[in-house]
């Protein structure tokens, strides 16, 4: 059947800020679905609060509202828009759950909206644990047993019930399983227990059978509305049972199980989403099985696409977000077509002739005092994905692509040295999940441990273990050999097995250009293979490669244009995400308009970078300099673009350059200068600006006498890093002394700088492009913290809401002054700081910033897209961007933190980032902008009740301004005995409670039995009081208001005020564009 | 029939608790037994020998099936073939008795990119390489399979040699061209029953029953109570449709290729079912004869070779394809309810649709990769078949519904309903 007509418009609800569990996987599935109902002629309403996403670019969607979501921003948009559909399977578990409160609280019904793709019934079928496993049991499937529990008595029977220890508990309708864990004991069981009750919205978990250990799988499957069933794509965890799955590494293809437990599982899945009742579309099915017996209990599953179905399609070159959006407007998948081999139907099921591994990527080091094993809860901030022709190829390839220093399984880098380890410490890291322990694995080889003894500590399928014992024994051959002694075919086996030439010379005692010479000359060459979802029975059409060494290249002929590389920013991290993807997809599309080829390089399967349609040319590889190289010598690139992808390609910029690649736009020498404390300072001298008092050190002790010198407070930072790793304000020596070793451990060999920090100083973020003639200011953001908050973490306000005309304009000067003197072609941000009235410039990166998507929004100018044009020797004038845009509404950046997910971790704004994403809020009101960008980064600025003031002595003189305004909007103060005394002091009426260490009931208490709407507590000093930092741990996990900056305290009381006193309405961006009319 | 020799390490089951073996391979090169694979074309393809030491010569086929090498190499239907797999990982699970389609081995000889160096399944009683070892077939690993499939798609199947034993690469393409062709060779002849036999429904050693991991019932119905007599013809057929005929409510009696119609007759069966096979279908007019004579009196049911012998027998003819459908992806519709399934297919020749509708029968279903014929239906009488493989193994299961099909057909003939 084709499409249905009786549709007109469909709504789509984005996944809203990248947080763990939910990142740019869904900007791509979002991305595919709004292009593929625009395609089929209907109306697309997108909503996001999300401004870093490609999807929510004005092109993509009929309308785009980048409002909050929730309940009754949702019912405006629809009132407004009054959508014929809603489809709610594409924005992750956010639009999942938001559709479904939609539709309990009767909005859909009333506005006559359907619910497309799944229904209701479906979603809470397979959402609900007690209900799905029902179904499953009803249709003849294994579950884990189990009981679900919604008090802590009857938690205790449920284990009683089960018998034994460990035991698994999961809250229910919480985000990648957060809250729940494993317990080996009554005591664990009780903490568990009552935390997830907490945590869970519904206040039940379930409480389960441990099946830890066991084979895990998954299955992504396909439906259309004609009962037609595909599998996608079975994936096998490399880690057993116990690890969340987003925190597991994983293959693609299954590689244990035989044709029966594979068809078994198969038919499984399709038993369930008809059980399940999935109409249309995509869902994940895991499942568990037992090594010794072959017992397969069904897991759970996502009756929406997922992240693992990011990772499938990307694996398979099947586009099932495309696919589900299609499939959800009636077509079946007979009807569609393959469009990678173009004569095969989407009724088929992949084929794959190499191995996909994933590997994920942990940012611990950011969050501190966060216990590091990985359990059932999802702790992972991003992923590699890897394509090589045998798992040992695509797992040397995804170690090297994680980027975390190592170069693959051993060979030098880091976790890859060459010592013999403690058996202690190997069986430590071994025995309990952590994400180190794939390093160890191979430390465990060197000292002679056997595959049974290390299966005994791991449960790792012996398969994979002795895919590694292999590599392990590969090296250990090469290390009796030298690049004089290596026969060729060993060394084309030891590149079939993964190896870099990187790791080779380090076996070898060899450099990089030595090991590359010798193979080219040797004949070792890389080949480039196809992903093309049939294992070449067909021929594909679709450039999308992977590299490995075989007998044939299969890289297409030149299409004659010119050809100009992205490379992308690798796994997302903390300060290195969405945002720079949003800018390489940019660039791709620049590209693809003024008639170049683009090939895209990139390691990252979340990514819209990596959808073969993005680019012309799609390689998923690692982005090292021997991986990137070859593609560009390959390929005959004329160009690469580095300044887009984040920290990744910027750190390869010079040794590219030095290998005769041609960087295009601003100079590699640029970009680095801004490391080059020298170099920065004579192009301040030449433009006539200034900076705080600043030393570089390459010790300790010389670091510590440069903070001296420039004068507590300090601060202190490692240079070449983005996103703030290792970075302090430092108010004393004694903690200069505490934290120095780590800010020079961030990048070993590379100087530490020290600044003298400017205390209660505005910053400033300006975002500029220029051509190398003419330089225009994109967009200026003025921080709501003082100086001193990491811009990635820091609110934001646009155009600068505190600072005059005359100072802009200083500003603007210098922006342009550093663009000439820096000769910037694209683009370029600057941080500065204005303290009584004088200019400071902190930092000049001139490259693609954080910020660029979200002024581009605000500005209505697609920034990033003009940036490449230049690049390529466009001109500003002829593109028609010659006037820098101030946007007549006010527009708020907020970040999004991770803290629930680390117990223990601190919980303030400082110069490390931690956020892991972003939303943006939109009015003509700057306190109605403010409470969105709360309201969207959640929970939201409460209109009445409680509040739970707490200051360090610095901010008291402000508090008493703070409180009586709250007092005046109504609100009662809590304060403890400090805080409380200025107050009343000074005559505002205040509540006094006790401390955590006083005694109780305290703030912790309150905030738990829900008598706190907002928390304003500011912390002391660089390491927080620990009974302060329970406070916020405890606004965090129950979702209440907190501010912990004094400035950021005064924008809340504008919001509150505005919320209460003016209408928040919606508006779609398209209707806030500006007038700029670009060629 | 039993072919696994007795090795078995149990010792290996208990201590890790897998069918993993404690014996492996050495990655190292000093471990590496050199193979050669030729094909007629001259290219030669050297790799690592595994298997039987032996050269051989066939025709080089290629399969897209991620799992199911063991019933891959069991499948009669590949006799004569070197099957080469675009999986690249393969051997990971063993092998075990209860998923052999046949007596053994039938394939000439197996390719594959990387053969497991270890052995990692609870279910798995044997080594790929030390089974191939037993019986005779050699086997190359460690070649570029991807560029031997491009070959393959683009010039078609191809006669080939592969050699486990010192060979030049002259010698090896020189035998490789030497081999007699596929088209117009009877392979069922090697591969078929000697003498009818019963095959037992309740030999523990047939493994009827399907597999289902302890606690997965998918509630599934019983088998129905009432059994019909099926003759099936073997030519070359695979245990799995045997099993499934059992389940499904048949009493299979198993009848040699060569068997006339009216030794069937004398048998007083209830129905007529044809297996797959190897071998060029226009080569056994002794068998399209033989099933032109059962078409009237008959309800038959064809898999295969036994579509093809069915095509043949109605007065339709078949072609050979280039290089064939082998693997477990594809997509079939049944242009009769709509609906697509997604299907196990191993064959190298297909029916010619327009020979079909002249004949009294007409088209059922298509591969929607290459719109050729999938399956066939007498217009008037109980009579149809699919070239594609309903009982998977291995494959997905999604055309199991034939079976009762043809359950149901015989008994609506039986009550004269049809």
């Amino acid at each position: 059947m084709p499409k249905r007509p009786d549709l007109k418009s469909i709504l789509i609800i984005g996944a809203g800020p990248i947080v763990i569990g939910q990142a740019c996987e869904f900007d791509y599935s979002g991305t595919q679905a709004c292009k593929a109902l625009r395609e089929e002629g209907y109306r697309v309403i997108l909503v996001n609060s999300n401004p870093a996403t490609i999807m929510t670019d004005p092109e993509f969607a009929d309308v785009t509202y980048i409002e909050p979501l929730n309940l009754e921003m949702l019912e405006k948009i629809i009132a407004t828009e009054r959508p014929s559909a809603l489809l709610p399977t594409l924005g992750g578990q956010t639009a999942l759950n938001l559709s479904m409160e939609l539709n309990k609280a009767g909005i859909l019904t009333k506005y006559g909206v359907e619910m497309i793709g799944a229904k209701p019934d479906a979603i809470n079928k397979g959402e609900d644990r007690e209900l799905f496993k029902q179904c499953m049991i009803k249709i003849g499937l294994d579950v884990a047993k189990s009981r679900t529990v919604k008090s802590m008595a009857e938690a205790r029977d449920a284990a009683d019930f089960l018998g034994a220890f460990p035991l698994i508990i999961r809250p229910s309708f919480t985000l990648g399983g957060s809250g729940g864990g494993i317990a080996y004991n009554k005591e664990e069981f009780e903490g568990i227990c009552a935390n997830g009750l907490d945590l869970s919205p519904v206040h039940e978990v379930l409480v389960e059978e441990c099946l830890l250990g066991w084979k895990e799988y998954e299955m992504e499957v396909m439906r259309d509305h004609k009962d037609q069933c595909v599998v996608i794509c079975s994936i096998e965890n490399f880690d057993p049972m116990g690890v969340h799955t987003g925190d597991s590494i994983t293959v693609a293809p299954a590689m244990t199980l035989t044709d029966k437990e594979y068809q078994v599982m198969r038919d499984a899945s399709f038993a369930v989403i008809r059980e399940i009742g999935v109409e249309t579309g995509g869902s994940n099915i895991q499942f568990s099985v037992d090594p010794v017996t072959g017992r397969m209990v069904v897991i759970e599953m996502n009756p929406r696409v997922s992240r693992s179905s990011a990772l499938a399609s990307k694996a398979t070159g099947f586009p099932i977000a495309k696919i589900a959006a299609k499939l959800a407007v009636g077509y079946t998948l007979d009807e569609l077509r393959n469009d990678i081999t173009r004569v095969t139907p989407a009724s088929f099921e992949p084929t794959i002739d190499y191995v996909v591994t994933k590997i994920p990527r942990f940012t611990f080091e950011k969050f501190l005092g966060a216990d590091t094993t990985l359990t059932s809860a999802m702790k992972s901030v991003g992923e590699a994905m890897a394509i090589g022709r045998t798992f040992k190829e695509s797992m040397q390839k995804c170690l090297r692509s994680l980027e975390v220093g190592s170069r693959g399984f051993g060979g030098g880098g880091k976790f890859g040295g060459d010592e013999i380890l403690d058996e202690k410490i190997i069986n430590a890291k071994l025995g309990t999940p952590n994400s180190e322990r794939v390093f160890y694995l191979r430390h465990a080889f060197r000292a002679g441990y056997s595959v049974e003894r290390i299966f005994e500590l791991t449960k790792i399928d012996p398969w994979f273990l002795h895919q590694l014992r292999e590599i392990h024994e590969m090296e250990q051959d090469l290390s009796t050999k030298t690049l004089k002694t290596i026969d060729v075919t060993t060394l084309r086996r030891a590149k079939q097995f993964g190896f870099c030439d990187a790791q080779l010379a380090h076996i070898f005692k060899s450099d990089l250009n030595a090991v590359r010479a010798h193979r080219k000359q040797a004949g070792v060459n890389t080949t480039y293979r196809l992903v093309d979802t049939c294992a070449a029975e067909f021929e594909a059409f679709t450039p999308y490669y992977y590299s490995s060494y075989g007998d044939e290249n299969e890289i297409l002929p030149p299409s004659g244009k010119k050809k100009i590389m992205i490379l992308g920013g690798g796994p997302n991290r903390i300060g290195q995400g969405i945002e720079f993807d949003y800018c390489c997809v940019h660039a791709s599309f620049a590209l693809r308009e003024i008639g170049y080829e683009s090939v895209m390089v990139n390691s990252n399967p979340e990514t819209v970078s990596t959808d073969y349609d993005t680019s012309d040319r799609l390689y998923f590889e690692p982005l090292t300099l021997e991986d990137v190289l070859e593609i560009y010598t390959q390929e005959k690139c004329d160009g690469v673009i580095v300044q887009f992808g984040g920290q990744t390609p910027l750190n390869l910029a010079t040794a590219l350059k030095a290998n005769g690649v041609n960087v295009i736009g601003t100079s590699p020498e640029s970009i680095e200068l801004a490391e080059d404390r020298k170099k920065f300072s004579a192009i301040l001298d030449a433009t006539g600006l200034k900076s705080p008092a600043n030393r570089t050190a390459m010790n300790e002790g010389d670091a510590l006498k440069a903070a001296k010198e420039v004068g507590f407070p300090v601060l202190l930072r490692p240079s070449f890093v983005l996103g703030g790793r290792g970075m302090f304000v430092v108010y004393s020596e004694e903690e200069f002394k505490a934290v120095v070793r780590q800010a020079f451990d961030v990048m070993p060999d590379k100087p530490v700088l020290i600044d003298k920090f400017l205390e209660d100083a505005i910053e400033l973020d300006v975002d500029c492009i220029s051509d190398g003639e003419t330089s225009v200011v994109g967009g200026m953001l003025e921080h709501i913290e003082f100086a001193g908050v990491h811009s990635g973490d820091a609110a934001m306000v646009m155009p600068p809401h505190t600072l005059n005309a005359a100072m802009l304009n200083t500003v603007r000067t210098a922006t342009y002054a550093l663009a000439k003197a820096l000769k910037v072609v694209g683009l370029m941000n600057v941080q500065f700081a204005i303290k009584d009235n004088e200019l400071y410039v902190l930092e000049v990166n001139p490259r693609a910033s954080r910020t660029v998507p979200f002024v581009a929004k605000a500005i209505g100018v697609p920034l990033a897209k003009l940036a490449a044009k230049v690049m390529t020797g466009a001109k500003l004038k002829d593109l028609g961007f010659t006037r820098e845009q101030t946007p007549k509404h006010w527009c708020v950046k907020e970040a999004v933190f991770p803290f629930v997910r680390f117990p223990g971790a601190t919980i303030a704004l400082g110069p490390e980032m931690r956020s892991t994403g972003e939303v943006m809020g939109i009015d003509a009101d700057l306190g109605v902008a403010f409470a969105k960008a709360q309201a969207a980064a959640k929970p939201g600025l409460p209109t009445k009740g409680n509040v739970f003031l707490s200051v360090k002595d610095a901010d008291k003189p402000r508090a008493t301004a703070l409180a009586r305004a709250l007092v005046e909007l109504g609100f009662t103060i809590h304060s403890t005995s400090g805080t409380a005394k200025t107050l009343a002091d000074n005559g505002v009426p205040v509540k006094r409670i006790s401390k955590i260490a006083e005694g109780r009931p305290n703030a912790v208490d309150m905030l738990k039995n829900g008598q706190i709407q907002l928390v304003i507590n500011t912390p002391a000093g660089m390491i927080p009081r620990q009974d302060e930092n329970k406070i916020r741990a405890a606004a965090y996990a129950h979702g209440v208001c907190l501010m912990t900056t004094i400035t950021g305290a005064f924008a809340a009381v504008e919001g509150i005020r505005a919320l209460r006193d003016k209408p928040v309405g919606v508006k779609p961006i398209q209707h806030y564009r500006g007038n700029v009319n670009l060629v | 029939m039993w072919n696994f020799p007795p090795q078995v390490t149990q010792s290996a089951h208990k201590t890790l608790g897998t069918g993993h073996t404690t014996s492996f391979r050495s990655a190292l090169m000093s471990t590496f037994k050199p193979g050669v694979l030729a094909l007629e074309d001259g290219s030669v393809f050297r790799g690592r020998a595994f298997g039987a030491a032996a050269t051989i010569a066939g025709e080089c086929v290629f399969n897209t099936s991620m799992t199911g090498y063991q019933e891959i190499i069991t499948d009669p239907s590949y006799f004569g073939q070197i099957v080469t797999m675009t999986a690249v990982q393969v051997g990971n699970y063993g092998l075990t008795p209860a998923d052999e389609e046949s007596s053994g081995p039938k394939c000439a000889g197996f390719v594959v990119r990387e053969l497991s160096p270890v052995v990692s399944n609870w279910r798995s009683e044997i080594s790929l390489d030390a089974y191939l070892a037993k019986n005779g077939i050699p086997g190359l690993a460690e070649i570029d399979t991807r560029a031997l499939t491009k070959k393959l798609r683009v010039d078609g199947a191809m006669k080939s040699c592969l050699s486990t034993l010192p060979l030049s690469d002259e010698e090896a393409v020189k035998l490789a061209r030497s081999w007699r062709d596929m088209a117009g060779s009877d392979y069922v002849k090697d591969v078929t029953c000697k003498a009818p036999y019963l095959w037992s429904a309740s030999d523990a050693s047939n493994y009827n029953a399907a597999y289902l991991p302890i606690g997965t019932t998918f509630k599934a119905p019983p088998p129905p109570a009432k059994r019909f007599k099926v003759a099936a013809f073997d030519f070359g057929a695979k245990y799995t449709i045997f099993r499934k005929l059992v389940r499904h409510g048949f009493d299979v009696h198993v009848f040699p290729a060569t068997t006339r119609a009216e030794e069937i007759r004398e048998h007083k069966v209830d129905a007529v079912f044809l297996s797959n096979g190897p071998g060029d279908p226009a080569a056994l007019s002794y068998v399209h004869q033989t099933v032109t004579k059962l078409i009237p009196d008959y309800p038959i049911f064809g898999i295969c070779l036994g579509h093809q012998m069915l095509t043949h027998a109605l007065g339709g003819t078949t072609f050979k394809l280039k290089f064939g459908h082998r693997g477990g992806n594809q997509p079939v519709k049944n242009l009769e309810t709509g609906k697509v399934s997604i299907t196990a297919q191993n064959h190298g020749f297909a029916t010619d649709p327009a020979s079909l509708e002249k004949n009294g029968a007409k088209v059922t279903e298509i591969n929607l990769n290459d719109h050729t014929v999938e399956g066939l239906r007498h217009t008037q009488l109980p009579v149809f078949s699919v070239q594609y493989h309903p009982e998977a193994a291995p494959g997905p299961n999604d055309a199991d519904p034939l079976f009762v099909d043809f359950y149901n057909m015989v008994e609506a003939r039986k009550a004269g309903k049809i």
